[in-house]
């Protein structure tokens, strides 16, 4: 990081002044739990007895026969509390807005699992949780809003733009501009202004470290390759960050190429975006010659975004993560594929990771060990699937 | 002189306070945009600010949100605000800001945006998502061309960092009036006048222009009692727009507007 909340050149505070205070109050509040003892100790108390951590790091042996190559581990996000690596993030931001005296808390949410682990988050600590959803997601991801509501969350649906994840941000930033001083923004992935992308990272960072002692344990070495889908790209950053030191670590992550690169129908920010600003930070971006931001598209909700976190825009840039498409209807045969050769129904998010490590993985030596982090449990998209005809 | 201080010497010489107007570029659509800026100009507007749309205008209230929103989508961009700031430099004298949101001038080129909008025959710029942290380049990129780079202040900005802003500002100083996005505001409260007051101290011989909510006469009136330098209406325009009042009307409620701002002129 060469100055304060930049990643080479990405990052920033591209935010209007109204909250700039919030933002260094923020700022100053999470340096403070970084390094104070009884927050960490708190923080892992959640963990352990709340969120079922440390989550397991699973040997896919019949997925890894079938492939034919490396051996094929799961991490398995798809275990924790709520149903997503989403937890690791919210349970920490939820002991920091307390510390801040803050109990209104809001959240914007795609696929519903930031929703989801926000209002759970909530119910636990006794915060209130108000999430905006964008009315689409609220369409596809009928469960998750049956879950946020059941645990006492205020849904907003948000009708503007596509009405995805990109415009339920857009409408949280400006509810937050509204309430600044008594509310506190749960941002669910490593983007949006500093300290944001490095808050949320540093709390998704327990995934990467759990696989670093439990391959040890299972293994004796390192993994010669992580995959991760990327949508804002939380959970693919918390995998990847610990090994970045590491370089016989290779790093894969995952975007969606929605119907393929070629139509122009994806969100594949990295592979097909040029580099813009939006919403509070300098990365990668869908956008026309113009600047105005083109509509996304994915069958997984939590990938149908237009931007990325910074982080993931310069580890492409200095070349340290190879980031690929992978497309709707490659995410939908490694959904089907798991679910039976496994018995583990991954979100369609990280279905795309699984279709990316196995393809990997087909190339790779049978004594090399590849780890995809399915970075959520399938149980919400099985309408989606449906309507797709898999399911007969 | 520049057209700006000039026109700030102007109302106090007259014992009023400046009305800024906003409208968006390109709502309803090119044609007709002119048509509004030239009746709020002729009506008596001091400056005109010209919203250049982007779509994600995270700092604004529905209002500015769907007339963005339209004029994007027919075919209103930073090249085409450019040409309707032409057309009405071309029939007026009257100070001229732009203001939008970063990512359109990024793409442009910090150095081109800011060039065209001067040789159009812009006066200033507001970025709404460049705070004092992220403005650097753009700064740099209006003092060569002669634009006014017009920062934004609010009532949670620390005064020491009023300060800094204030310094760094020219043209004006852009005080948002409460928390939250642009659009309706009913009163005038003690601590508005209080916080007027407080950034005129910290802000020194640069004007203090108020803006977000303010649409009633009475409010004008008020703000100018708390000493003010001016005052920014745009969603009160644009929602009389939106309901498809004409221009003459829109015109009308302007010169009430200023009525009330104290002009002995108008």
């Amino acid at each position: 990081m060469s100055r304060k909340g930049r990643y080479g050149e990405y990052g920033g505070q591209y935010m209007p002044e109204i909250l700039m205070p919030a933002l260094q109050q923020l700022e100053r509040v999470y340096q403070e739990c970084k390094n104070d003892k009884l927050f960490q100790e708190e923080l892992e108390w959640y963990h352990k007895h709340y969120g079922g951590r440390p989550t397991p790091l699973y040997y896919a042996k019949r997925l890894t026969e079938s492939t034919g190559g490396a051996k094929i581990y799961l991490k398995r996000e798809d275990l924790c509390h709520g149903g997503a690596h989403k937890f690791n993030n919210v349970m920490g931001q939820a002991l920091v807005a307390k510390r801040m005296g803050k109990r209104h808390i809001i959240a914007e949410t795609g696929a519903g699992q930031h929703g989801t682990a926000t209002a759970m988050a909530a119910a636990v600590l006794g915060l209130e949780a108000e999430i905006f959803m964008g009315a689409e997601d609220v369409k596809r991801q009928k469960m998750n809003v049956f879950r946020m509501k059941l645990m006492g969350a205020k849904l907003h649906e948000v009708t503007t733009g596509s009405c995805t994840l990109k415009d339920a941000m857009n409408e949280a930033l400006r509810e937050w501009a509204a309430s600044v001083e008594t509310t506190y923004y749960m941002l669910g992935t490593a983007g949006g202004p500093h300290p944001y992308p490095e808050m949320v990272r540093d709390f998704q960072c327990v995934i990467g470290n759990e696989i670093r002692t439990q391959l040890k344990e299972m293994e004796g070495k390192l993994p010669d390759l992580l995959v991760a889908c990327v949508g804002g790209g939380s959970n693919a950053i918390g995998t990847f960050y610990p090994f970045l030191k590491d370089k016989g670590v290779n790093m894969l992550g995952a975007e969606a190429a929605g119907y393929g690169i070629h139509t122009g129908v994806h969100s594949a920010t990295l592979t097909a975006g040029t580099v813009g600003v939006l919403q509070g930070c300098k990365s990668y971006l869908l956008q026309d010659e113009d600047g105005m931001v083109k509509p996304a598209h994915s069958i997984a909700p939590g990938l149908d975004y237009p931007g990325v976190g910074p982080e993931h825009s310069y580890l492409k840039d200095i070349k340290r993560v190879v980031y690929e498409g992978i497309t709707d209807e490659h995410a939908l045969e490694s959904f089907v594929t798991l679910s039976r050769q496994e018995g583990i129904i991954p979100a369609l998010e990280s279905a795309h990771a699984v279709w990316a490590g196995v393809n990997r993985a087909r190339n790779m030596d049978r004594d090399q060990v590849v780890v995809i982090t399915v970075s959520g449990r399938g149980d919400k998209d099985l309408e989606i699937v449906h309507s797709q005809g898999l399911i007969k | 002189m520049k057209r700006m201080p000039q026109m700030f010497q102007r109302c106090k010489d007259d014992g009023s306070m400046a009305l800024v107007c906003y409208l968006t570029a390109g709502y309803p659509d090119l044609g007709r945009s002119l048509e509004y800026l030239l009746a709020v100009d002729r009506a008596g507007a001091d400056v005109i600010e010209i919203g250049v749309p982007f779509t994600d205008p995270v700092a604004d209230g529905p209002i500015i949100q769907y007339t963005s929103d339209h004029a994007i989508r027919t075919g209103t961009r930073p090249n085409q605000v450019f040409e309707l700031v032409r057309c009405l430099r071309a029939e007026s004298d009257i100070p001229i800001v732009l203001m939008g949101y970063y990512n359109p001038i990024f793409a442009m080129g910090e150095g081109t945006f800011v060039t065209r909008a001067a040789e159009a025959g812009a006066d200033g710029i507001i970025v709404a998502d460049l705070p004092l942290e992220e403005s650097a380049g753009m700064s740099r990129a209006c003092r060569i061309k002669g634009l006014d780079m017009i920062q934004m202040v609010t009532r949670l900005t620390p005064p020491e960092r009023m300060i800094i802003i204030a310094r760094e500002s020219t043209g004006y100083l852009y005080l948002v009036s409460r928390t939250g996005t642009t659009g309706k505001m009913t009163q005038i409260k003690p601590e508005l006048r209080q916080l007027i007051g407080h950034t005129k101290h910290l802000a020194g011989r640069l004007p203090v222009v108020v803006g977000f909510g303010l649409s009633e006469f009475m409010q004008m009136q008020d703000l100018r009692m708390a000493g003010a330098d001016g005052a920014i209406v745009g969603s009160a325009l644009l929602k009389r727009m939106i309901e498809g009042v004409p221009p003459d009307k829109v015109g009308n409620y302007v010169t009430k507007l200023k009525q009330a701002c104290g002009s002995k002129h108008h």
